[in-house]
């Protein structure tokens, strides 16, 4: 993979046939030669020492290339020059031209990699990676050539060429430190959970909000009006869905909920905006009327779909306040914008509202318009904090703890880092890297 | 029947759970693969349970208009809608472009979302009357932020109040970040801790029920 370096110059002939021709000619101009130092200087071959490599960590497709810039010196006009990429699918085949930049660009340094992967990145390297694109089509398993060109338009300078086979990896190396704080943290809950078994007396704080629960059920009670609780806008769809975990957690609150409602013999209405999380909601609130005894209440159309569309689901749901004037109002889950246009309409019918959501951008929305508010976490510790199930209980512990380690790697990483800064140091900043999210 | 109902889903999360856990680390296009391959499945079970959602919206209204339930004529608006937009899209063969079925959208349904997104503005103005009462001093507070904020987002208050623009920016990079960015870490290993018990079946209450 490494290669040597390139002249500048053309070959000349072999030696033999230059003859004793070549030792006169030396010996007469060699004053001359040394006048002419520069010139024949920049005649001698550059180092680039060019690495053409299998990108780490990746699903293939994409070669990295790695190379240093010649000594200035060598060269007339520096800034003048720009890089030529060019690959080749045989050594000596034909190169085809991928890009073409100034030399004070691409630098190694820039690269976003953790040191367990890339190592040290010197300043002064070059880098550049080529990947599959619509153009260009790297097979993975295949060999390919490649070289850089130095150019002023005038003179040119070509690296050796080098070589390099994409592939695929099975363990993309940068999410290490990911991987090996998600299992320390995993570990974590697992042994609180354990530990909670054992001992179940587990202190929780007060979380007003979810006091309030047994408060509104009987409020709606009294008042003989029913209680609308909203799972929140997540469809639980699939991986990257931001709103999968807390659509679940509201599930879950609702299994909380309906076992009060049960028990009270308050109406419930759950209007829904997706379809699975309807299925999942009708299942859970007749487990829950089972549990509490009440199977007979339970009604079908306690969980009905209104739609997918959000404002018409918005349009529908403030009909349903306006005319049916519910006495409490749930808002888990996870939300956008129909969030203010929930709460908001809900404050102005006197319903006593309470909200839980992780979706950050609307938490002021709802503290401002309901009466309580479940900020994030406090949504996923509802049902453990409703349930009182030592099970449940044991990880809220152990979020604690991350939330401590957290903080002392904050403090800590910010003094070092500090420290780094004004030592004019980049080691600390290379080891604070095991705190970074790579992709 | 608890096999069905609590023991195969379990195994089924712990199985999938663990699986695209460990996908996430591994960038092999086989593992890219089984990702787009469960996405796909994803969305056909999706597509299966609009069914149950449509049964359903048909359902209550349907039962709403035979009891003659208070505001039962909505439920009929509901029931016409729904006819002349399939009605429309299957006449036009689901082309949206120069057919009924697009007027309808882009006129009626289009016009209907904007009306009430744009509700929003008004309610954002009663909500933050609502919060920015100063009865306490945390109001106090959010009222003093959101008066500084405010100004120094209109060119006003940039004019008359040279440099609020940066106080502004202040308050919105650092403190306004810094505790968005606390309520972010506690809601991420809320999420993890959440994931693990569930994945674990310490968790089981989605699947109706209580718990172990």
């Amino acid at each position: 993979m490494h290669g040597s370096s390139w002249g500048l110059g053309t070959s000349e002939g072999h030696p033999e046939e230059r003859g004793s021709s070549f030792i006169i000619f030396f010996l007469l101009f060699l004053p001359l030669c040394f006048l002419c130092l520069p010139v024949v200087a920049r005649e001698a071959p550059l180092e680039f020492n060019l690495e053409a490599f299998d990108m780490p960590g990746d699903g293939g497709g994409s070669i990295g290339l790695r190379w240093q810039f010649p000594p200035l010196a060598q060269l007339d006009h520096p800034s003048s020059y720009v890089y030529r990429i060019f690959m080749s699918a045989q050594q000596d085949g034909e190169w085809r031209q991928l890009a073409e930049f100034p030399t004070n660009t691409y630098y190694e340094s820039e690269v976003s990699s953790p040191w367990w992967v890339w190592g040290a990145k010197s300043p002064a390297r070059h880098f550049f990676q080529i990947k599959s694109n619509s153009d260009l089509q790297l097979a993975n398993g295949k060999l390919y050539f490649f070289k850089v060109v130095l150019t002023d338009g005038q003179h040119t300078v070509a690296s050796v060429v080098a070589s390099a086979v994409p592939q695929a990896n099975l363990f993309n190396w940068a999410k290490l430190n990911n991987l090996v704080f998600m299992l320390a943290f995993s570990a974590t809950v697992l042994l609180w959970i354990r530990r909670a078994r054992r001992n179940p007396h587990i202190f929780l704080r007060r979380i007003p909000g979810l006091d309030a629960v047994e408060e509104a059920v009987g409020r709606a009670t009294e008042m003989g009006r029913p209680i609308l609780y909203l799972t929140g806008s997540g469809e639980l769809g699939g991986s990257g869905d931001p709103s999968n975990l807390s659509t679940i957690a509201a599930t879950i609150i609702l299994g909380e909920v309906a076992k009060r409602t049960a028990s009270y013999g308050a109406a419930l209405q759950i209007p829904h905006r997706a379809a699975i999380v309807m299925a999942i909601c009708q299942e859970i609130v007749k487990e829950a009327y089972l549990a509490a005894g009440r199977p007979d209440t339970y009604k079908e159309d306690m969980n009905f779909f209104i739609t997918a569309d959000q404002f018409a689901y918005t349009a529908a749901v403030d009909g349903i306040m306006l005319r049916e004037r519910p006495a409490a109002n749930f808002f888990m889950g996870y939300y956008y914008a129909e969030s203010l246009l929930l709460a908001e309409t809900g404050a102005t019918t006197g319903a006593i509202q309470i909200a839980g959501t992780d979706a950050e951008h609307q938490l002021p929305f709802f503290i401002a318009a309901c009466d309580y508010t479940l900020i994030g976490e406090e949504l996923y510790a509802a049902s453990a904090y409703l349930s009182r199930e030592p099970t449940l209980v044991g990880p809220l512990r152990s979020q604690d703890i991350g939330k401590g380690f957290l903080l002392v790697a904050m403090v800590l990483g910010s003094l070092l880092m500090t420290i780094g800064e004004l030592l004019g140091t980049p080691v600390l900043r290379t080891a604070l890297e095991i705190f970074s999210d790579f992709k | 029947m608890v096999f069905w109902k609590r023991t195969l889903p379990v195994a089924i999360t712990f199985m999938l759970g663990i699986t695209f856990m460990l996908q996430y680390y591994v960038p092999h296009p086989a593992s890219e693969a089984l990702l787009r391959e469960v996405s796909v499945w994803n969305q056909i079970i999706a597509g299966f349970a609009v069914i149950l959602g449509v049964a359903s919206l048909l359902q209550s209204h349907a039962q709403k208009i035979k009891r003659k339930a208070p505001g039962w004529g909505y439920s009929v608006v509901m029931y016409a809608s729904m006819c002349s937009m399939l009605g429309f899209g299957i006449w036009s063969e689901g082309k949206g472009e120069g057919t009924a079925f697009g007027w309808l959208y882009t006129y009626t349904l289009v016009p209907l979302q904007a009306t009430m997104f744009s509700l929003l503005a008004f309610f954002v103005a009663s909500a933050a009357y609502r919060a920015f009462r100063a009865r306490s001093p945390q109001a106090t507070v959010l009222l003093l932020a959101a008066v500084l904020v405010m100004w120094g987002r209109v060119p006003l208050g940039e004019y008359l109040l040279p440099g609020i623009g940066q106080v502004s920016d202040w308050i919105m990079n650092i403190p306004n970040t810094a505790a968005q960015r606390g309520i972010l870490i506690g809601i991420s290993l809320g999420a993890i801790a959440t994931s693990i018990k569930i994945i674990c079946g310490i968790e089981r209450a989605h699947l109706g029920g209580g718990q172990e």
